[in-house]
């Protein structure tokens, strides 16, 4: 952005707006995780889209904190590497986009939301706060789509009163409402084989 | 001078909006209603996310060969592929369809 000719107090709204999701992410993670002592402080250095992601996605609570710190740890580690190596190294690698890596990103979250697609309503809550992204894109500065598509999600959490074990399972509590309902996790496990995660919440 | 000021204030405030997240307290989203939010919610993220990287390029939309890798990466998905075959369908989809010219 200071590179396209942007003045510096623009660049800094425009990241703030970018970061405002983290608080959401922050705010999940905590409730999830429950960090104690410095590892709030750290971890919320680490709350991003990606770690967020990997750490949700899982059922287990012990796999929900090895995503965390293993997503949020390897992505701060590489990321700022090959920042540097871009830096130094410059044009001499060429343009990231031919090794699609652009596209891995795109399949890596359609891959973390595939799993909670298992009913008619995740399914159209997914379809709407994807309509909604792609109509705000080119409305709002970059980032805001994302809260915009946060915002519908959670309208449409308040007022729905649907099944609460079709991808839409508290993250708080995974297991709770499948002991109540089915008295154990053999479905849970006959899911996971298949790479669906049964009961993985939000 | 004025340029590292704003980065520093923009790195303080990147920060602090992960922090105000952390200190909202957990009981603030123990009930049955929050819980069904969080739910919603990341589904809505996860879908945002996605769609953000197959179509946005900054504040316009890009019909490119990352929406081939969104395609390539449905139908792994579909046959059930692990996740890291997902990623690189991802990514091998979009860089061969750069190399046949679709940008």
């Amino acid at each position: 952005m200071v590179g396209g000719g942007g003045s510096g107090i623009a660049a800094m709204s425009a990241a703030t707006l970018l970061g405002m999701r983290n608080g959401i992410y922050g705010m999940q993670l905590n409730a999830l995780l429950r960090p104690t002592g410095w590892r709030k402080y750290v971890g919320a250095q680490l709350t991003i889209d990606e770690s967020t992601a990997t750490s949700t996605g899982q059922a287990d609570p012990a796999e929900q904190r090895r995503g965390f710190w293993a997503a949020g740890i390897g992505i701060y580690v590489l990321w700022n590497l090959f920042t540097a190596v871009g830096a130094l190294a410059g044009a001499g690698l060429g343009d990231p986009r031919q090794w699609g890596l652009d596209g891995a990103a795109v399949a890596a979250f359609l891959a973390l939301l595939w799993p909670r697609l298992k009913g008619r309503e995740p399914v159209a809550i997914a379809v709407v706060c994807a309509v909604a992204t792609v109509i705000a894109v080119p409305f709002v500065p970059a980032g805001v789509p994302i809260l915009v598509a946060a915002v519908v999600a959670a309208v449409i959490g308040w007022f729905s009163h649907g099944r609460s074990d079709e991808g839409l399972e508290p993250d708080v509590d995974p297991y709770r409402e499948h002991h109540r309902h089915d008295g154990g996790h053999g479905g849970r496990h006959d899911g996971g084989h298949h790479g669906t995660v049964p009961g993985a919440g939000a | 001078m004025s340029l590292w000021f704003w980065l520093l204030v923009a790195c303080a405030l990147a920060y602090a909006w992960k922090l105000v997240g952390y200190l909202v307290p957990a009981r603030f989203l123990e009930n049955p209603r929050m819980s069904r939010i969080a739910g919603t919610m990341t589904i809505g993220l996860l879908a945002s996310l996605t769609m953000v990287n197959a179509v946005a390029s900054g504040q316009s939309l890009a019909a490119d060969a990352r929406l081939g890798a969104l395609a390539a990466a449905a139908v792994a998905l579909a046959l059930r592929a692990p996740f890291l075959v997902v990623v690189l369908a991802g990514a091998g989809t979009a860089a061969l369809l750069r190399l046949l010219g679709w940008n």
